[in-house]
């Protein structure tokens, strides 16, 4: 580790691209992806990552511009720096891929997943998970006396967290968007 | 002129418009409005196969010997699959050719109906791109966006699904210059400062080679010619792969042959040793490189491919130049004429030293035989008594196809038509008639395996229906003569279903056509044997009963790097580890 404690891979504090190209070390990468909103484009995605033995991390898409017709798809993949970068240009030779970003590189940027949870339980626990849910920002969208279905906005991280949390005061079900990402300032 | 017109006609009208003037094809239920389109114009010649995928291949062969995309039309269902392997094979070699298939009616997708296949689902993979057309008005936009994605950038194979009743229903028909600009435009120029550093590389290399490939074919015959006076000029040798062959005449005073697993000693060994290495459309292929981590250790890598994916996706390069290879070398002969046409003249002559001592040691001799015929040697006559004819050549695939590669010369691009990346058996029938088609007065000779040219042989009756005179040169060992080769190299001698049993008599089978053929088998009539073929009008099947256990020399074998090649029988005793053996 440097004393500047940067991370391998990371080039958000250089204006310089700091990884080594030749690195076996895999790392992940949020790309987005805008896509001309066709038939059949997400399983073009998805099959050139399964079909050439990518990782999919996570997934999401919609159309993002209605009338123009484009589609954002984010994905979180991992990969070594020379699997990345092929993964960018086996996505950017589809015909209706317009661009690909990869938002990991190209500077700063904002990641956020939605998550619902389900906790059921009774007495302290109960009470224990609403207090949880407070302090990490969590809604209570669903409620019965047994249960509450928590909606929580945040990083994979937090979210991983909140999760970890709330399984020994029983978690039952969790249900989780897959990252949506873009890149800060303009 | 926008009009209406049925989406059958629209079809058929898209096909003249594009230029089209040839297409290979086979009817089926979900293709007949089309068919009954193509019944009542002139214009398009219908060409009748015996099998889809007999179409795609021919397709294929028209574009690689034409430049123009090749344009196959089949049903759907089982006509749309058997269509796969071809769409994969011109995938992976890069040739543009449009399939359209039928579909069920619109209203049917879904349902399991009869002849119904998920073909852009299938497609998907094995396409540069592919449309299900559901709307009649969106036809002709998506006809001729087709032929577009197939041809520019790098050219590949594309489909269009079109369900039944989207032929039976009236659209707008927009022409080729009505229809929207496609987005689809890839960069074609290089990068100026990459190829002036290329350049300044050039210029003081001691030891640079040309390593050319497809690319430099498919971008037509304008970079065939930079090459040339490129590689004159400067004096830099020039290797090239299998699909390149012809890019670089090999009457050329600086041609020093294939390179690759079955590659000449003095190209290999040129790639191995050179301190710069200039990839001008080629793709680092593992029939190419060998062992990647000693693969040409000592040199600096440049690299000019139209698809910016082909970069660094097996060999990391020091100059990348994405672009064509025609606008690139263009750009790259100005500069470095403008630079004062320099290059390292005593590094050079020391090279050149090298590789003529490389080239003494005649890689390619052969124990010659009075009594059978040898592979090598009906190859060496094939090209000795065909040589300045306006010859185009198919193959098959296996070890006559490398022996093709070795013995055969070619002067000009497009005149050598082989399945190079999927390596598909069946290949060069259907694509010798595909060539024919395109070239009806050229003599077209398959040179092919026993084993190979079964695959596809019902399509000798396409070649008699339509009077396309091709020759097949059908090198005979009775045996699947790579498989063997391998077996006897990487398992023990275990010749497990390497052999072929129970083959037809070829001089038989070429009468049931209506074909002639002729069996030859002794050395010495092996020109008459020739002279018979080429001189007679008409199909022909020559089947020369080769030498059964010839191996195909030189070879590096899997796992190995360019400088520990195989070049004869006597070499190969424990020369293969087992680790190869996991390799194809």
């Amino acid at each position: 580790m440097s004393a500047l404690n940067i991370k391998k891979g990371s080039s958000s504090h250089s204006a310089y691209d700091l990884r080594d190209p030749h690195s076996e070390i895999a790392e992940t990468h949020t790309l987005a992806v805008l896509v001309e909103n066709e038939p059949g484009v997400l399983a073009r995605v998805i099959g050139l990552f399964s079909g050439r033995g990518y990782n999919i991390d996570s997934l999401t898409v919609a159309e993002v511009d209605h009338t123009g017709h484009r589609s954002r798809i984010t994905v979180v993949t991992r990969g070594t720096p020379s699997v990345i970068e092929q993964i960018k240009a086996q996505l950017g030779r589809l015909v209706p891929v317009y661009e690909v970003h990869d938002l990991t590189v190209e500077g700063p940027s904002v990641e956020r997943e939605l998550a619902l949870f389900k906790v059921a339980g009774t007495g302290e626990k109960r009470i224990e998970a609403l207090r949880l849910a407070e302090i990490f920002r969590a809604n209570v969208v669903d409620s019965t006396l047994q249960s509450f279905v928590f909606e929580m906005t945040g990083t994979p991280a937090k979210i991983d967290a909140f999760a970890e949390l709330m399984r020994p005061l029983g978690l039952a079900d969790v249900a989780r968007t897959g990252v949506a990402a873009l890149a800060r300032g303009v | 002129m926008s009009r209406q017109m049925t989406g059958a006609r629209m079809v058929v009208q898209a096909l003249k418009d594009q230029g089209v003037d040839v297409v290979f094809g086979y009817p089926g239920g979900a293709v007949l409005p089309i068919y009954d389109e193509i019944f009542q114009q002139n214009d398009i010649r219908h060409i009748l196969v015996r099998h889809e995928q007999g179409a795609v291949h021919m397709a294929e062969g028209y574009a690689r010997s034409t430049g123009k995309p090749g344009v196959a039309l089949v049903t759907s269902g089982p006509g749309a699959t058997n269509a796969v392997t071809g769409l994969t094979d011109a995938l992976m070699d890069s040739i543009p050719i449009v399939v359209l298939t039928g579909q069920v009616p619109t209203f049917m997708i879904g349902t399991d109906g009869f002849q119904e296949a998920d073909t852009v689902g299938i497609t998907r993979p094995c396409t540069k791109h592919n449309w299900l057309v559901k709307d009649t008005e969106t036809l002709a936009q998506t006809l001729h966006q087709a032929f577009h994605v197939a041809t520019k950038g790098r050219p590949g194979p594309v489909l269009i699904d079109i369900p039944k009743d989207v032929q039976f229903a009236t659209g707008t028909y927009q022409g080729p210059r009505e229809a929207k600009q496609s987005r689809y435009q890839p960069k074609v120029k290089g990068d100026i400062d990459a190829i002036t550093k290329l350049v300044e590389m050039m210029e003081k290399a001691e030891r640079p080679v040309f390593y050319t490939g497809g690319g430099v074919i498919n971008s037509g015959p304008a970079a065939s010619q930079l090459l040339r006076e490129l590689a004159d000029a400067t004096g830099i040798p020039v290797t090239s792969t299998l699909m390149g062959l012809g890019a670089y005449p090999a009457s050329g005073k600086n041609w020093i042959g294939m390179l690759g697993m079955h590659g000449l000693y003095e190209a290999n060994l040129a790639m191995h040793g050179c301190d710069l290495m200039i990839n001008l459309g080629a793709r680092f292929d593992d029939r190419i490189t060998g062992r990647l981590a000693d693969f040409s250790p000592r040199s600096k890598k440049a690299h000019v491919d139209i698809d910016p994916s082909s970069i660094n996706k097996v060999i990391h390069v020091d100059v990348p130049i994405v672009g064509d290879v025609g606008h690139v070398l263009e750009d790259l002969l100005k500069v470095w004429k403008a630079r004062g046409r320099k290059v390292n003249k005593e590094g050079l002559a020391k090279w050149w030293g090298l590789i003529d001592q490389w080239k003494a040691k005649n890689c390619l001799s052969y124990k010659p035989s009075q009594k059978t015929i040898k592979p090598q040697y009906a190859l060496e006559r094939l090209e000795a008594l065909t040589r300045g004819r306006d010859r185009y050549i198919t193959t098959e695939v296996g070890q006559h196809q490398m022996w093709a590669a070795q013995f055969l010369h070619f002067d000009a691009p497009n005149r050598w038509m082989t399945s190079g990346g999927l390596g598909t058996m069946g290949y060069g029938l259907p694509a010798s008639i595909g060539v024919q088609i395109a070239h009806p007065d050229a003599l077209v000779i398959n040179v092919a395996g026993e084993a190979s040219w079964l695959m596809n042989m019902q399509e000798m009756g396409t070649a008699m229906q339509f009077r396309a005179p091709v020759k097949q040169f059908i090198l005979n060992n009775e045996r699947l003569g790579m498989v063997r080769q391998w077996q006897q190299l990487l398992h023990g001698e275990r010749y497990s279903s390497s052999w072929s049993e129970s083959l037809p008599d070829f001089v038989k089978l070429a009468e049931a056509f209506g074909a002639k053929g002729a069996k030859v088998e002794n050395p010495k009539d092996m020109d008459d044997a020739i002279m018979a073929m080429i001189e007679y009008d008409g199909p022909y099947i020559l089947d020369v009963m080769v030498e059964k256990h010839e191996n195909c020399f030189p070879m590096i074998p899997s796992g190995k790097p360019h400088n520990e090649m195989l070049l004869g029988d006597a070499s190969t005793e424990g020369a293969i580890q087992s680790g190869g053996a996991v390799l194809v």
